[in-house]
């Protein structure tokens, strides 16, 4: 903008949305700070002043804080992966011209739009259940035990529920990805003696690699904090709880907001660790 | 070696016959050029030589061995594309020695034979750049090269050249004749440009809607353009196409004559008329010509220091040996 005064103008044009945008971040940020250093507990005598970092130090050195960084770990890790392969997959095949491809599309865009809180019943009842789920059905149709899911296969049910609601979103992105490859450069890579799986590899792949980057990275700030899966289907039982699950279990059922907050304190640096860490394994594909 | 033949070979994309059957045979060594009007069919053509179309029907034939049904990669012959096609995420070196990379020659042979092309085409400078980091001229080199590092039985050209300034179009167009006549090897080139056609061509193959029209070399189709399609596209600027009672004096529907054989004078001779447009290139003016009575406008080329002026009257004088005469069906009379 070139002049002084549409320049202050613009600052003055702005203003409301950066400030509802700071406020948006940083009330929630200083409170959370301020009642993680606070012992506040609001049924049993409410704000009781300072506490240092007593809480800090009472939340890591909690039985549960390392089984449930592990276990959010375990899971993010689980989706990316499988939501990136079969991601790429099928949007390979979606791409290809096939009769109903609108329809398709559509289709496999749905579970999208599906609240977590419904898929994670859905999928718990209608499919998991070890008794009436479809699962079970196959199973026993096999002569097979059916599997108690959510007892002994917590991790493999909120990895597979997850994974099915963002396997849209991987594949959407990679697909858009996928059909902006110059047809050319698959034609001359075929030419130059390359089969199928070689044009996969070091063609479509490589074209990829930031779309991929682009869906890593969004998906683990999403999946840092899932919740919903996790309340509905083992409720945390079993091994299954993740620190954003632990957090809520510190703040609702033992209602102590200090000790909750400082939870959620490392949840943030926990969170920036995975960025900075994914950001220097795939940011370089983002140069480019 | 790379003899090519097509027999009776048809494509259809659905119902549109794009290539009505066809026939043609391209020698070893030879540079062959296809032209023609856009949507003719020549990338098409192009396409189903290389492979990465299939035939509807017919025959194709590389070195008297049955290569119809042949992958594109097997069938020894290597492409340039418009677009040059190039892996944005590799080096030029790795570009380059993709191929071979694929045909699993070791390491060393790769070396040595990418360092050959590049020193050819002048990339050695620029081994270590990516595609993204190099001019257009510099990567049509790199589309080259990927394409010779393989020694293929032919070159596929499909436009190389149409995305380059006319400056360097002039030095890619020398760079290929030169490497044909290094390589001798069997080179077919689609172009739009009649320089390239006429300047590169052993043979150059005239389509118009899938047909072939004429097939012969530069001069042949030059001199004797076997109807009127074929009269009307190859040179620049077009033949002068005439009809009528002056065509009739000569025995003939339709009469041509080139622009390079009338002579234009301002005092006397057959025809005369009134200056349109001059084109001044330095060395020739082109100079239009209406009211002629005979055709629209009739396009005139005279040496550079001839000058007219917008209006002026002028008379015609074609050159009586180098009228070409058609049939009412469009065919050359001979
Ligand atoms: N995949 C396709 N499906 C349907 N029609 C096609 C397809 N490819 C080409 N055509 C049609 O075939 C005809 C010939 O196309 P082609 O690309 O060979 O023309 P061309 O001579 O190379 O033209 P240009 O000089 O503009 O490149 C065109 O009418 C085009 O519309
Ligand atoms: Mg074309």
């Amino acid at each position: 903008m070139a002049t002084k005064a549409s320049r202050s103008a613009a600052r003055l044009m702005m203003a409301p949305a950066v400030v509802l945008l700071l406020g948006w971040m940083l009330v929630p940020l200083t409170m959370t700070l301020w009642f993680s250093f606070r012992n506040y507990l609001p049924l049993r005598g409410g704000d009781q002043g300072f506490a240092g970092f007593d809480n800090y130090v009472r939340f890591v050195t909690s039985s549960a804080f390392w089984p449930a960084v592990l276990a959010t770990l375990f899971i993010v890790v689980g989706v990316l992966i499988i939501t990136v392969v079969l991601g790429v997959l099928l949007a390979l095949l979606l791409d290809q011209p096939m009769w109903g491809q609108g329809i398709v599309r559509i289709l496999v865009i749905a579970p999208f739009f599906v609240m977590p809180t419904v898929s994670g019943l859905v999928w718990k009842n209608m499919f998991l259940d070890s008794v009436n789920g479809l699962f079970a059905h196959i199973w026993r149709f096999f002569g097979a035990q059916p599997v108690e899911w959510m007892i002994h296969q917590p991790f493999a049910s909120i990895i597979l529920i997850v994974s099915w609601q963002w396997l849209p979103f991987a594949t959407l992105i990679l697909l858009t990805a996928i059909q902006s490859l110059d047809s050319e450069q698959l034609e001359a890579a075929e030419m130059d003696g390359a089969p199928a799986l070689k044009r996969f590899w070091f063609i479509i792949i490589p074209h990829l690699s930031r779309a991929i980057t682009v869906v890593l990275l969004i998906q683990t700030i999403f999946l840092l904090s899932i919740f919903a899966e996790i309340f509905v289907t083992t409720a945390g039982a079993f091994g299954s709880k993740t620190l954003t699950y632990l957090i809520f279990q510190r703040v609702l059922e033992s209602q102590n907001v200090g000790l909750g907050s400082a939870g959620g304190v490392y949840a943030i640096i926990l969170a920036n660790i995975v960025a900075i860490f994914l950001m220097r394994i795939v940011g370089k594909n983002l140069d480019a | 070696m790379g003899r090519i033949t097509l027999s009776n070979v048809t494509k259809s994309f659905g119902d549109v016959e794009v290539i009505p059957p066809l026939d043609l045979t391209i020698e070893d060594g030879e540079f062959a050029v296809f032209v023609g009007p856009s949507g003719c069919g020549k990338s098409t053509l192009l396409r189903l030589i290389a492979g990465l179309e299939d035939v509807s029907s017919g025959e194709i034939q590389i070195d008297g061995q049955d290569a119809t049904d042949v992958p594109p990669a097997k069938r020894g012959l290597a492409m340039v594309f418009q677009s040059y096609a190039l892996y944005p995420h590799m080096t030029v070196r790795k570009n380059i020695a993709f191929p071979l990379r694929m045909a699993k020659l070791d390491k060393a042979e790769q070396d040595r034979r990418v360092n050959q092309a590049a020193e050819v085409l002048n990339l050695t400078d620029y081994l270590e750049r990516r595609p993204g980091q190099l001019s257009g001229g510099q990567r049509q080199r790199v589309a080259i090269g990927r394409a010779i590092v393989r020694e293929p039985a032919a070159f596929l050209f499909d436009e190389p050249l149409s995305n380059l300034d006319a400056a360097l179009r002039v030095g890619m167009r020398l760079e290929i004749s030169e490497l044909h006549k290094r390589l001798n090897t069997t080179m077919i080139y689609v172009t739009h440009d009649q320089v390239e056609a006429m300047t590169m061509a052993d043979k150059i193959v005239v389509l118009r809607a899938g047909h072939i029209e004429q097939v012969g070399s530069p001069l042949e189709l030059y001199r004797a353009p076997r109807n009127l399609f074929v009269a009307g596209f190859i040179g620049s600027p077009k033949m002068n196409l005439i009809d009528g009672p002056e065509a009739k004096k000569h025995d003939a529907h339709t009469i041509g004559i080139r622009p390079e054989h009338i002579a234009i004078s301002a005092e006397k001779g057959d025809w005369s008329g009134v200056v349109g447009v001059s084109e001044h290139l330095g060395s020739d003016t082109f100079f239009h010509v209406h009211k002629t009575g005979l055709a629209d406008t009739i396009t005139v080329r005279a040496d550079g220091e001839v000058s007219l002026r917008h209006g002026d009257k002028v008379y015609l004088s074609p050159r009586l040996d180098m009228i070409h005469r058609f049939g009412a069906d469009g065919l050359r009379l001979s």
